[in-house]
């Protein structure tokens, strides 16, 4: 346990290579998980490129892929390799990784009061399994038959029989190796994280006074935990069956003009191991971001957050609820109905732990006093995308209606917009306002609102219309729809679609830009810019291995005695007494 | 064209550099601070928050009037209620979407911040937690029953006199088999396919052409590794060796070689050299004379698999074996009458494909080794189809709609929905399963041009 806090010469190596320190540890995830963002954005506009306009030539295409795009026009191949690996990317390395990594190592223990995690070496490795894996999956688009084809959920047999298809060979055992060692990286965070919530807690700092982003934090750890495991030991079955000549998966089965010499498995059962965590993974990705919001709408506003044993209460009915709904992904794999109906059912009932966190959240907003700050617009933005999300999962849940919607690109418009871009839309956010913890600066205002109305914008321009391609039938990672007549009546949506997608891309150079120029030019920062309540806001701006100097705080009170009508100032940090008389929340 | 993009990237990021520092100076100047949003800014964003949810329902409102009508009425009896459902569905989620989102951006752009003002302090209230905690549990108590009525209706059992179509997937096309007058499917099995008999339907005389060609397969490729030079060199010195033993020690020294193994190694020996001088030796890389002994192991494992596929008969006395001679097998469209229950069973030869119906709201995985149903009455013939839509050229689809590699985007065969009688005229013009000499499959150009290709890359790989 990092206890000790005097101050000791540290070599470059050890302040910022192989560093113990949570705050150094959490600014190599997110840059790592920067690196992988720009990677995905990037593979993404290249198969926009391809829906919007397919067959066109474009030179940009030729560039960067070369041989994947003879003539500028992407291989069909290489089509879905970029589709699998960017939804790889931005489901594991950029929304799981890159979010908790960053956050939950930077916050846990400066909002706990804590002087580092519980282990800070176990924290060290689980960053450096992380970029290992980041890597290795990196590295699995350039080898002979190119990367994991399949999709990012990798279903076998197509993924295990090289015979397949060309991303089912070299290509997929790097993406199933880059797998296991992010589930270590994972898996030595998580424990982490759970034991420094529950045992490294500053003095007062009860469970009931915690901060919603720790709350958020322990939740997405403990589903981590219980579920990661459950991807390896598919990924390594998979593996298995790949290599070893076993039939986990494989079932009678001819390819490649001869009959398959193994048979007796079951393809059904990867889906069931694969969405046992795939599911879970889900609210992995989106529990950190509500946490983060919660946070950042409640300050901004200056009102206390609305419903805080409330927003306790849905975030663990959600968690506990997201491990028995996994067989919604499944309605169409020849399931026992009534089987179907036990998940339809459990499945609904996620959304009333979730409605009550979007009304908790307006209610938080209604007469507050609202500083719209980059991260607070995020923050609104990701209510916005949460409710639009998150009610056409209200659709796909049933499964008489997930039958003709499965697969199709109105599937894709709802993870998008419940996932990825209100996860997305939370860890801006969060690196929006806890910069001057990363680096005692601030980033810009003004390229912080260009940023946000762009991304806004730009993602609803790309995830909205994508509900009625997919309602007009149009099933996901096509190559090219052309061929299809019933489809031409939704055709012109796919180059707007891309359109969108590509000036959103672009407007992430504002964030880029201010990003990195503020880490050496950002105006410094004040202790407490945002007037916060909570702990981290009281160490001080040059960053200190052990977080405070002197003693640890001493916490008097919940994180959320904003504009509390018995003190002048609008906010109340933790660390004040109560007054004689005052009553705790 | 590359060094223009360059430019323009590096062009497009120093203007932000530019812009950035101009408008630093000046904030530094006007000794603002970052986290000090002005009135002007609260204001701005809060008005963007009005502007934008104007435009984001606008924008709504402009799709659903060009696509809300993304698909025309269902064409099968169940989709009826399926799409009843949907609207039902659409209509609760759609009102909620307005109400929220007005309520979060009305909200959002109402209350910013104002330096005389102080947020209203309001951390919980029981009773508003308690309405929206009842209140969507009730709407999705509604949505659930009415979800799982349509759902049991739409996956009962099949009634017995429906009509049993097999849709059997494979990289990258469709073929679709009707059990024939018997009315019985013959038993398939993977073993047994090949490119005369594409589904693997198992007769009796098939397995025995089957056993055969492995078997002159297998004996081909023993003899190969049989008389492969370097290996038979090899066996000869060893015999050698240990006949005449060159050094003192070895097994030599104590007992006696027995009279019946120096018999044996005499006779192979003489075999050996047999075959070497014969000139039918073969000469193989390792790893090719590796490759051709795991095939020889994995043809007769191929063998015993088709040995242990089972005689029996069903339950209409019909034998397994027999059922499949009068099946007819379709590629390119299938029909089926209207108004008649017709029960798919799904099959996949390599790996998971999904039978996508849009048009009759339908769609089934179809999975290699676990076979799938789905049940529906088609209602609309392909005829009234097109008099409805108001196209003579629409047609009903059914399409692959589980990723299954590079030409999945182009696996799909079309649907006709006849009446009785043109669909029994149909059927009669297809011939029977054994009357066929080949079934030539008609894909498309390129969908053919690929599958060939993977074919003979595996091939190679192994036997080289």
């Amino acid at each position: 346990m990092a206890g000790h806090n005097h101050h000791h010469e540290e070599s470059f190596i050890s302040k910022y290579v192989f560093s113990q320190d949570h705050k150094m540890i959490s600014k190599q995830f997110l840059l790592t998980a920067i690196v992988m963002g720009v990677v995905a954005v990037m593979l993404s506009i290249f198969f926009r490129l391809q829906l919007g306009w397919p067959g066109e030539s474009f030179s940009i295409l030729e560039t960067f892929l070369g041989k994947w795009a003879p003539d500028g026009v992407l291989d069909r191949n290489a089509y879905l390799a970029l589709v699998t690996i960017h939804g790889t990317i931005m489901v594991f390395f950029v929304l799981t990784g890159g979010l908790s990594g960053t956050f939950s190592n930077l916050l846990i223990p400066l909002q706990i009061g804590a002087r580092d995690m519980a282990s800070g070496f176990l924290n060290m490795l689980s960053y450096w399994f992380f970029l290992v894996s980041s890597v290795i999956m990196i590295f699995s688009l350039f080898v002979e038959g190119g990367a994991a084809s399949g999709g990012w959920t990798v279903y076998p047999p197509l993924s295990a029989l090289p015979q397949a298809m060309p991303g089912s060979g070299t290509g997929m055992t790097l993406w199933l190796i880059s797998m296991v060692l992010f589930v270590a990286s994972s898996l030595l965070g998580g424990l982490n994280y759970i034991v420094t919530i529950i045992n490294l807690r500053t003095k007062g700092m009860k469970m009931t006074r915690l901060p919603l982003t720790i709350w958020a934090f322990l939740v997405t750890a403990i589903l981590g935990v219980l579920s990661f495991p459950v991807l390896v030991s598919a990924v390594v079955l998979l593996l298995m069956d790949r290599s070893m000549g076993t039939a986990f998966y494989l079932s009678d089965i001819h390819i490649g003009g001869e009959a398959l010499d193994v048979t007796g498995g079951s393809p059904i059962l990867y889906q069931h191991l694969f969405w046992f965590l795939g599911h879970p993974e889900v609210y992995i990705v989106l529990l950190p971001a509500l946490g983060i919001s919660s946070e950042i709408i409640s300050t901004n506003s200056r009102k206390p957050i609305f419903g805080y044993r409330a927003m306790i209460g849905s975030i663990l009915a959600i968690g506990f609820l997201s491990f028995i709904v996994w067989g919604h992904h499944m309605f169409v794999t020849g399931m026992n109905p009534f089987i179907g109906s036990v998940f339809v059912f459990t499945t609904l009932l996620i959304a009333i732990p979730s409605a009550v966190k979007a009304f908790n959240y307006i209610t938080t907003l209604w007469k507050g006093n609202i500083k719209f700050t980059p991260a607070m617009l995020f923050s609104v933005g990701l209510v916005s995308t949460f409710v639009t999300g998150g009610l056409t999962g209200i659709i796909l849940a049933d499964s008489a209606l997930d039958v003709n919607v499965h697969d199709t690109y109105f599937v894709v418009a709802h993870f998008h917009i419940v996932m990825g871009m209100s996860a997305i839309f939370g860890m801006l956010a969060g690196v929006y306002h806890w910069y001057p913890k990363m680096y005692g600066r601030l980033m810009s205002t003004k390229l912080g609102y260009a940023h946000f109305w762009i991304t806004l914008v730009c993602g609803y321009g790309v995830f909205f219309p994508m509900h009625f391609v997919g309602l007009a039938g149009a099933p996901r990672r096509y190559y090219d729809y052309s061929s299809f007549q019933f489809l031409d009546f939704v055709a012109d949506l796919n180059p707007i679609i891309s359109v969108f997608a590509i000036v959103g891309g672009i407007g992430q150079l504002f964030f880029l830009f201010n990003f990195f120029y503020s880490i050496f030019r950002g105006q410094k920062s004040d202790a407490n810019p945002w007037k916060s309540n909570t702990l981290e806001w009281t160490t001080p701006v040059e960053r200190i291995h052990g977080n405070w100097p002197n003693e640890l705080p001493v916490v008097h009170r919940w994180a959320y005695d904003y504009s509390n009508p018995a003190y002048d100032e609008d906010f109340v940090p933790q660390i004040v007494p109560l007054k004689a008389g005052e009553e705790e929340h | 064209m590359k060094l223009f993009i360059l430019l323009v990237v590096v062009v497009g990021i120093v203007a932000i550099a530019q812009l950035a520092r101009v408008y630093e100076l000046t904030a530094r100047l006007r000794k603002t601070k970052e986290e000090d949003i002005s009135y002007a800014d609260n204001r701005l964003n809060a008005k963007l928050w009005l502007l934008f949810m104007v435009l984001f329902y606008a924008g709504f409102i402009v799709l659903l009037a060009k696509y809300g009508d993304y698909l025309p009425v269902s064409a099968s009896a169940h989709g009826e209620g399926v799409d009843t459902l949907m609207d039902f569905n659409m209509y609760i989620i759609i009102a909620v979407f307005f109400v929220v989102n007005t309520l979060l951006f009305v909200f959002a752009s109402k209350y910013y911040y104002r330096k005389d003002r102080k947020a209203k302090f309001f951390p919980h209230d029981n009773r508003l937690e308690l309405f929206w905690t009842i209140v969507p549990s009730i709407v999705l108590a509604v949505i659930i029953i009415f979800g799982l009525r349509t759902w049991n209706e739409m996956t009962g059992e099949a009634s017995p006199d429906a009509l049993r179509v097999e849709v059997y997937a494979k990289q990258f096309d469709w073929t679709v088999r009707y059990p024939g007058d018997n009315n019985e499917f013959g038993l398939a099995n993977y073993n047994l396919i090949s490119t005369t008999n594409p589904l693997g339907i198992v007769t009796a005389e098939g397995i025995a052409e089957s056993l055969e060609a492995i078997e002159a397969e297998l004996a081909a490729l023993k003899a190969e590794v049989e008389n492969e030079r370097g290996v038979l060199l090899n066996e000869k010195a060893e015999i050698e060796e240990e006949l005449h033993p060159s050094h003192g020690h070895g097994h030599g020294d104590g007992h006696e070689m027995s009279p019946e193994r120096k018999a044996h190694l005499e006779a192979r020996l003489h075999d050996v050299e047999a075959a070497l001088n014969s000139g039918n030796t073969t000469v193989l890389s390792e790893e090719a004379y590796e490759a051709k002994k795991d095939k020889i192991s994995r043809l007769e494992r191929h063998i015993q698999r088709i040995m242990e596929i089972e005689d029996f008969s069903y339950e209409s006395n019909i034998n397994a074996w027999d059922a499949g001679k009068d099946d007819r097998i379709v590629k390119g469209e299938f029909h089926l009458p209207v108004r008649k229950e017709v029960e798919f069973i799904f099959r996949s030869r390599d790996v998971i494909h999904s039978a996508y119906m849009p048009h009759f709201r339908a769609q089934m995985n179809c999975v290699p080794g676990v076979p799938t149903r789905f049940k529906m009455i088609p209602t609309i013939t392909t005829d009234s189809m097109r008099l409805v839509m108001n196209n003579p050229e629409f047609d009903y689809i059914l399409l692959c709609n589980k990723v299954c590699g590079a030409a999945h985007f182009n696996m799909a065969i079309k649907i006709v929905i006849d009446t009785p009688e043109q669909y029994e005229a149909w059927l009669k013009e297809q011939a029977e399963y054994v009357a066929k000499e080949e079934t030539a499959p008609a894909v498309e150009p390129e969908a053919a041009e690929s599958v060939e290709v993977v074919v003979a890359d595996s091939q190679t790989a192994i036997v080289e």
